[in-house]
């Protein structure tokens, strides 16, 4: 109120307020809340995850509970067959997914750039699956993939697959019935960032490059990938560790079945805590994850050299 | 997003020759697909897209037990045993509670955050920065049994409150980066026009730069509500009470029961999409925008 009044009095003489100059404390203050946040719910949690790797800890088994050295993990890499299955099957379905992801995104995106009747429309349907969760997702695909009722269903009534098959409980089929769920949430995701890059290309780049004759294939590899090259590797990378991290999808879609088919390394690692209580086992585990994606993202960093230059 | 434009116009050849004539009517610019190849890949993707949607449409429309390809006759009956028999209706204003204070906490923090990191140094600045970025690596759900037992610390678990912190906390960093590369194409002379006109920074901040953050505010608040609406281990494992579950959770346990009701999943699935849909076809254009300014790259 005492400010409207003073930018009512009309001839009010500009002043230099305390605003302009630099406050040093603004800065620290400003971040302290997210600072506090991350340290206590993120930093404090990973530094403690560290230590229980190296514990015995089973609420359920007390007794037992003690300084473990490097047990866990000598149990994991010797004794553990699951332990390696879970990487293979992670690797295999972080390959599979991001490689298929980051193809169908990067048509999706290239085709709804183009101006065409029914545009947003259009786009809007289509990324709309971006917004569904990860056990949503699996609720409509479980609808789906229904023996009885399911697609599968009318598909055999037209002839293809049989009867009363669930994709989901069957070792053959449950690999790619539970990519291409995935990938019907994860594409727009792509397609989204990539869009958004694409829009800031110049067209005068193309109008030039028309000029001159080149070929729309040319095009798109000497003006439209090289563009994109920042923001498809930011997004790959994004993603890969987004589908290695992410539990909802398999955990209610398939719980890692059937026969521990499709088990991730992070859905065994919450089987460990979450059903059979050994936190000191899961921590190692953890911590192995971590190392692996650190490992795999500083390497993927490195050879598409990105951020080489300072920005 | 000016400033960017202008910075990526910059370097484009200079045009020696005349511009391309402008297409008569009807006929297709230099720089459009030839029809076909929009509808028809468009046309199969949209069926990939829809035919999940309908299904789940499908399924929660039929009576139980019908065959039929069409929801005819209509029937509500499973949205109304979903919503009152599994108590789709408390977990609807959990979630939306969850939602809502989550998108709150993250855009309030992320916005002090970000203008911290767009307008000043500072000397952990780096540092911090780093740690956004690492933070990125760190997977919540690695992270359930230490902050399971920082909120029984708290005595938090089975309050809404444990989730809303854990679901901003997870927000917070890609937030905060997006919003201060929204803060950096607000250009500072703004802000320093202002204050020599007599206001101090706050205001100057919230009649200058607040306007101007609109589309990139509307995508991280956004983000974060889609985030936490679907978000399901967090609330699986903090929050034990039926009364204070979440949908996801609710979704979970309707596939999990040992005959699954396909009609009450289906029914509880859309329950759970509409929000968040809605909330996605009303900001479509922002995201884009929002992404495009905001870049993720930095």
């Amino acid at each position: 109120m005492a400010q409207a009044a003073a930018v009512a009095k009309p001839p009010a003489p500009p002043r230099r307020r305390r605003a302009s100059a630099t406050p040093r404390r603004l800065p620290y203050l400003l971040i302290a809340p997210a600072a506090l946040l991350m340290l206590g719910f993120i930093a404090y949690p990973v530094v403690s995850v560290f230590y229980y790797s190296l514990q015995n800890y089973n609420p359920t088994k007390p007794w037992r509970n003690g300084y473990a050295g490097f047990d866990n993990f000598v149990h994991a890499f010797t004794e553990d067959p699951v332990f390696w299955d879970t990487l293979v099957f992670s690797a295999k379905w972080v390959v599979v997914e991001v490689g298929l992801q980051l193809l169908f995104g990067l048509a999706l995106a290239l085709i709804v750039n183009q101006t065409f009747v029914g545009r947003g429309l259009g786009r809007a349907l289509v990324f709309s699956p971006w917004a569904v969760s990860g056990v949503l997702t699996s609720a409509i695909w479980v609808l789906l993939y229904n023996s009885q009722t399911g697609i599968t269903r009318y598909l055999a009534d037209i002839g293809i697959g049989s009867y009363g098959t669930s994709w989901l409980s069957d070792t053959s089929t449950v690999f790619p019935a539970a990519v291409v769920a995935d990938l019907w949430r994860g594409v727009p995701f792509f397609a989204i960032l990539i869009l958004a890059d694409l829009q800031s290309v110049s067209k005068d780049l193309y109008e030039a490059a028309e000029v001159d004759g080149a070929s729309r294939i040319k095009q798109f590899w000497h003006i439209t990938l090289p563009h994109l090259k920042d923001a498809i590797i930011l997004s790959t990378l994004l993603r890969a560790v987004w589908e290695f991290n992410n539990v909802d999808l398999l955990y209610t879609l398939t719980g890692g079945g059937p026969a521990g088919e499709t088990t991730t390394l992070p859905l065994y690692i919450a089987n460990t805590s979450v059903d059979a209580h050994n936190f000191g086992y899961a921590s190692a585990l953890t911590t192995v994850a971590f190392v692996i994606l650190l490992f795999c993202s500083m390497v993927y960093l490195r050879l598409s050299k990105f951020g080489g230059e300072s920005k | 997003m000016s400033v960017k434009e202008a910075t990526k116009t910059a370097p484009a050849p200079v045009r020696a020759t005349p511009e391309p004539p402008r297409p008569a009517k009807g006929e297709r610019a230099w720089d459009e697909a030839p029809r076909w190849q929009i509808y028809l890949p468009l046309g199969i993707y949209l069926l990939f897209t829809l035919i999940p949607f309908y299904w789940i449409l499908l399924f929660s429309l039929r009576p139980a037990g019908s065959t039929s390809l069409v929801p005819w006759p209509v029937t509500f009956d499973h949205f109304e045993k979903v919503w009152t028999d599994r108590s789709f209706g408390t977990y609807f204003a959990n979630s939306v509670l969850v939602g809502v204070a989550t998108l709150l906490m993250t855009t309030l923090v992320a916005l002090a955050g970000g203008y911290a990191l767009a307008r000043f140094d500072f000397r952990i600045k780096r540092g911090f920065m780093l740690a956004l970025l690492c933070s990125q690596f760190v997977p919540g759900a690695l992270l359930l049994v230490p902050l399971f037992e920082i909120f029984a610390g708290l005595q938090m678990i089975n309050s809404l409150g444990s989730v809303i912190l854990a679901e901003t906390v997870f927000q917070l960093p890609l937030s905060m980066i997006l919003i201060s590369n929204f803060i950096k194409n607000v250009p500072y002379s703004l802000e320093e026009a202002a204050w020599v006109d007599g206001c101090n920074r706050m205001t100057a901040f919230r009649i200058v730069v607040l306007p101007l953050l609109r589309p990139g505010l509307i995508a991280v608040g956004s983000f974060a509500f889609v985030h936490s609406w679907n978000h399901f281990l967090f609330a699986l494992m903090f929050l034990n009470n039926q009364d204070k579950q979440t949908i996801p959770v609710g979704l979970n346990s309707l596939m999990s029961a040992d005959s699954v009701d396909l009609g009450a999943l289906a029914a509880g699935g859309i329950i759970a999409a509409v929000p968040v849909v809605l909330v996605f076809a009303f900001i479509q254009k922002w995201l884009i925008t929002g992404f495009s300014a905001g870049a993720v790259k930095g």
